[in-house]
């Protein structure tokens, strides 16, 4: 089982707009209620109402400042599972419960037969997993599995959680093998990028960089030159208003 | 990496016991340790205790360790899965072999002393390739890891095996081998330090490959995500040893060398008065190595830390 299935025609994969992304948390906030009922749920929360509070969470919103002085920008940026389609979370588990869809491409833990060794969170460079202490297994996105083939609920709404909670837009399902579809064209014409391609894990989800800031404009001198209200003297605002016609 | 005593217990003790089984099948089939059953057994209990403490220590760590057994079925794709798999493997041989030994067959004691052996190399392999093959943490993706595995293990088992044959008066070989081995640790352990504390090669990942903002510039974390520790920041953020690395690279090395010199020192010594000497060089030779594991663990940064400090 945690063999790698061959590579799936259907991709499906969320598209982060770091260009429109406000760092609100409501996709986290969201992912948290609805997850925590869901496929996965309970995700425990730890000591919530005092000092050390701390809980499971399949999505962290983190914020960055990237470049220096006019060119730099705060950036908001969501992290959670990129359902990568190599991914050595699956491949180091020892018990199978670690898998990866072969229909859709999606990354799920089986937490009925995971030992909670913890050893595929040591082999996510992106930190998409985290141990549920109280269960004693480990647990992570689940491209909100249960919303999106959930005929009980209208068809609109059969997205992630994230995804349909966001005020702003920014983030994008679909399926990311299809070339031609809404998020693959998003990609393609914003240049949606890969995390830490590097690793060689080949994740689905996609970043679009945030665009490019429009270059500002030196102060002209026309702007520079006084204006009519500039001029207190009444007598000297009527020749100037007089002389200007 | 946070050095959770049960790993850190587990490896240390398992590799021990791995490392003992080895040089008592090897050994004993070359005829360069007491042919006598009770030493045969008394190291093979020896073996088998450190051995069996180190998994279930490691069972400790297991959210679920009830369902630990589920942990053999995965062997083609994971080392985790494959130590399980060979750790238990080994058993067989290492009963037979403690059969052998009480019914006085030497042909049988023989192969499956080998047997064991081959077992145990296998083991500690697997157990070194789980840390090796982890591409997410730099300083265990490393080729001289899983060698580090095997050379450790052999010296702990070699300095445990040698005060038991001085008791038997054949201490020379393991006392030998225990101090070339030492002396291979450290320069092992050196030459590994050295190549972590290089600077990162250019291709390792950084803050600016990990979100993609390099574009913008260079990039600095501005809001972290939660203002309390996760279970993600604790097991992968660990930072105590930053500290006291010096010291405790020292104080391992250190360790390394007395339980050299003091097996060097045993060599020419009669049966009682070389275990003397041998007992604590084990002893030290065994701390030295734990507390090299903890620094394992603590000194090893993940990418993780590259979205909550800007470095790994």
């Amino acid at each position: 089982m945690t063999e790698l299935p061959p590579p799936s025609a259907k991709k499906l994969g969320l598209v982060i707009d770091l260009d429109t992304c406000v760092g609100c948390q409501a996709c986290a906030t969201n992912c948290k209620e609805w997850n925590t009922g869901g496929h996965l749920g309970p995700l425990p929360d730890l000591h919530a109402y005092s000092a050390g509070a701390e809980g499971v969470w399949f999505n962290r919103v983190h914020s960055y400042e990237a470049g220096e002085g006019e060119a730099g920008r705060t950036v908001h940026f969501p992290r959670s599972c990129l359902h990568c389609e190599t991914p050595a979370c699956v491949t180091v588990c020892p018990t199978g419960a670690s898998y990866k869809r072969a229909e859709d491409g999606i990354v799920l833990v089986n937490t009925d037969t995971c030992i909670g060794c913890g050893l595929c969170a040591w082999a996510c460079p992106y930190g998409a997993r985290e141990m549920d202490e109280d269960e004693g297994v480990m647990k992570k996105c689940t491209l909100c599995v249960d919303r999106i083939y959930n005929e009980t609920i209208p068809e609109p709404q059969r997205q992630p959680a994230c995804v349909i909670t966001c005020p702003v837009g920014a983030r994008h399902f679909g399926d990311l093998g299809d070339p031609t579809s809404k998020v693959s064209r998003l990609v393609a014409e914003r240049g949606g990028y890969d995390l830490m391609p590097e690793m060689g894990y080949a994740p689905v989800n996609k970043y679009l960089p945030p665009r490019e800031k429009p270059a500002m404009k030196p102060a002209s001198l026309e702007e520079a030159a006084p204006t009519p209200l500039d001029i207190r003297n009444p007598l000297l605002r009527w020749l100037d208003r007089a002389l200007s016609r | 990496m946070n050095p959770a005593p049960s790993i850190v217990l587990f490896t240390t003790a398992s590799g021990a016991g791995y490392g003992l089984l080895f040089w008592l099948g090897l050994l004993r089939a070359l005829g360069l340790v007491p042919a006598s059953p009770a030493f045969g057994l008394m190291a093979l209990l020896l073996a088998l205790l450190l051995i069996t403490f180190g998994l279930l220590s490691s069972l400790k760590h297991l959210g679920r360790p009830e369902r630990a057994w589920r942990a053999l079925s995965q062997w083609r794709s994971s080392w985790l899965s494959r130590e399980g798999v060979a750790a238990l493997a080994t058993y067989v041989p290492a009963g037979l072999l403690f059969l052998a030994l009480l019914l006085g067959n030497a042909p049988l004691a023989m192969l499956t002393g080998l047997l064991a052996a081959a077992g145990a190399v296998a083991t500690v392999w697997c157990t070194g390739m789980i840390y090796a093959s982890l591409r997410t943490v730099r300083q265990w993706h490393h080729p001289m890891v899983p060698w580090g595995y095997l050379v450790f293990a052999g010296f702990c088992g070699a300095a445990l095996l040698a005060p038991l044959a001085a008791l038997w008066g054949q201490a020379r070989i393991p006392a030998i081998i225990a101090a070339l081995l030492g002396a291979g640790a450290i320069a092992l352990k050196r030459a590994y330090w050295d190549s972590i504390d290089a600077p990162k090669p250019a291709a390792a990942p950084t803050i600016e490959s990990a979100t993609g903002l390099g574009r913008i510039g260079a990039t600095r974390p501005l809001d972290p995500p939660h203002t309390e520790q996760t279970w993600l920041t604790r097991e992968m953020s660990f930072r105590v040893a930053r500290a006291h690395r010096v010291k405790l690279r020292r104080l391992t090395l250190t360790g390394f060398a007395l339980a050299t010199v003091l097996a060097l020192f045993a060599l020419p010594l009669p049966g009682a008065l070389a275990a003397l000497l041998l007992v604590p060089a084990a002893a030290i030779a065994c701390a030295a190595i734990l507390a090299e594991r903890w620094l394992m663990f603590a000194e090893a940064t993940h990418t993780v830390s590259l979205y909550y400090s800007g470095d790994a």
